[in-house]
């Protein structure tokens, strides 16, 4: 196949389900989904809340397994084992509390073989290119949600990966701060060239970062569809003024207000 | 220092001025109990002649070692029981009533099993301790975030690396509560035993003094005791004050 090279990642039929635990129904979480991801893309994923987004994250982070189906990463297939190259910003607070910010930052890079002075050098470099710099010496307690989450990315992205997983890294920010972040990530994935897959709940978000948005069902979450945004590589926050922009988030919404409209029926029914 | 810090210190010198005045004006009388200000001169007097150092270093180190043996075994067997989820079911109980047993009971039969030496005081102060540890070592682990856990698996940690890289600092807010209650139930156990009956120790000459009368020793004995394990613990308070408010959580 030609289009081999451009592939990064491949998933097949991948399908979710959670065992009940004690006595529980299991859970069908996920899928089918097939999709493939292409190399140095930005791909967003929206999606009803509880529709499975996580459990996609996971399976693509190599930290779950699938019930059925396959996912490649780089042509080699992923069996819920961490994949080198794979890189994730979860939808917690990930920092360590009893580390400093240098510390949590550097973690990551001292579980490798990598020297000590290439680690310094790279940690200090993410530090200075987070804002971080004053606060290498503070505990993540002393730090904003926004800088903590920050903190998050730059321990992810100290470590070079060639595919990062963020699951709605901004959620906690303000609607400032998330334009301003989310710049920021844009100008990120230009400088390394990585694969990004960023899970979101807000649509504006998702128009305006991504070059494909993946629309996903109600649980159990489904590709609906996805819409090619087509910006070009060089954007900044500023195409949120732009007519394209509104079409973007109009279609999207279409397209999730049943779907949102289903997960609460979904949750409110469980409950 | 802080307002509660500075009225604490008020309350307890009150206190202490208190008794002061009731034994010097023959509420209390000397018999019974000798004024604050002599028990802390006695207490003195007993250092500096140092006739008691013997029996002050047998129990201190008999309880440094009970307390050393809870600490680390309790903490590696609440790992242990929280990675095994059937034992944890099968031990919950147990632990939940474990300090309803006087462990003290036992002291007699394991005279008999080990003699009347230092062995049987280290096994119960160490039983009265390394369930605190345990408990609050699992109570520890319960709460460690998942997400640190997932963020482990990310940079490949093996199980051992894990417990000790993250488990075990996530938890140590907690593991500091076992440990101090470890403190006062090794000394209480050792104490407790050599009051009991013994050859030796602090706990054996404050029995004895009490048994001739010997106020000039019982009371400084036991003064020496009590600012002995309000200072451990106070340390231990101020290095979890530390901890806590590193961690946003004071
Ligand atoms: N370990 C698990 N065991 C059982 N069910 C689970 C487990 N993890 C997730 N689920 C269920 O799977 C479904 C999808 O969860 P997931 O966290 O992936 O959703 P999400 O789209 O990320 O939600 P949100 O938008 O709230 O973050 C939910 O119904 C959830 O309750
Ligand atoms: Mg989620």
């Amino acid at each position: 196949m030609s289009n081999e090279r451009h592939v990064h990642v491949s998933l097949r039929g991948v399908t979710k389900i959670f065992r009940g635990a004690g006595g529980t129904p299991p859970v069908h979480a996920l899928g089918p989904i097939d999709l493939d991801l292409r190399r140095g893309e930005f791909f967003a994923v929206v999606g009803p809340s509880g529709c499975g987004k996580s459990t996609l994250l996971e399976v693509l982070a190599g930290l779950s397994e699938v019930t059925e189906g396959e996912v490649r990463f780089e042509g080699k297939p992923i069996h819920g084992e961490i994949m080198d190259g794979v890189g994730v910003v979860f939808q917690e607070d990930a920092c360590f509390p009893w580390m400093n910010i240098y510390d949590n930052i550097a973690f990551g890079l001292r579980q490798t073989s990598i020297t000590a002075t290439e680690i310094e050098g790279r940690v200090k470099r993410a530090l200075s290119m987070m804002g971080l710099t004053p606060f290498a010496q503070s505990y993540p307690a002393q730090l904003s949600g926004g800088m903590r989450q920050r903190v998050c990315i730059a321990r992810t992205l100290v470590l070079q990966p060639r595919l990062i997983l963020l699951d709605e890294p901004f959620g906690a920010l303000d609607q400032q701060t998330r334009l301003l972040m989310g710049e920021e990530l844009l100008r990120l994935w230009r400088e390394t060239g990585a694969t990004i897959f960023l899970i979101t709940h807000a649509l504006d978000e998702a128009a305006m970062l991504a070059d494909r948005i993946g629309v996903m069902s109600a649980r159990p979450g489904r590709l609906l569809e996805i819409v090619e945004t087509g910006w070009a590589r060089d954007r900044d926050s500023r195409i949120v003024e732009t007519d394209e922009f509104g079409r973007i988030t109009a279609r999207l919404w279409q397209w999730l207000r049943g779907e949102s409209m289903k997960s609460i029926d979904q949750s409110s029914t469980a409950a | 220092m802080k307002r509660t810090g500075i009225l604490r210190i008020l309350v307890i010198a009150g206190l202490i001025g208190l008794l002061e005045v009731l034994c010097r004006v023959g509420v209390i009388d000397n018999f019974t109990m000798p004024p604050p200000s002599r028990i802390a001169y006695d207490l003195w007097r007993i250092l500096i002649t140092g006739k008691f150092n013997a029996a002050i270093a047998k129990t201190f180190s008999n309880a440094a070692l009970a307390f050393v043996l809870a600490v680390t075994i309790g903490i590696a067997a609440g790992v242990i029981i929280h990675a095994m989820r059937p034992l944890r079911e099968a031990l919950d109980p147990f632990f939940a009533t474990y300090y309803a047993i006087p462990v003290l009971a036992f002291y007699p039969l394991l005279i008999i099993l080990f003699g009347l030496g230092d062995a049987p005081k280290i096994i119960i102060a160490f039983m009265l301790g390394v369930v605190a540890i345990i408990v609050n070592t699992l109570n520890g682990l319960d709460r460690v975030p998942r997400v640190l856990l997932k963020t482990a698996r990310m940079a490949r940690l093996n199980p051992i690396a894990t417990a000790i890289k993250i488990t075990l600092p996530s938890a140590t807010p907690y593991l500091l509560t076992g440990i101090k209650f470890a403190v006062a139930y090794s000394l209480i156990g050792i104490i407790g035993s050599e009051f009991v009956m013994s050859t030796n120790g602090i706990g054996f000459e404050i029995a004895f003094a009490y048994n001739n009368f010997d106020n000039a020793t019982m009371y400084p004995l036991i003064l020496l005791v009590m600012i002995v394990s309000i200072s451990i613990n106070t340390g231990l308070g101020l290095w979890e004050k530390m901890l806590l408010s590193r961690r946003g959580l004071r």
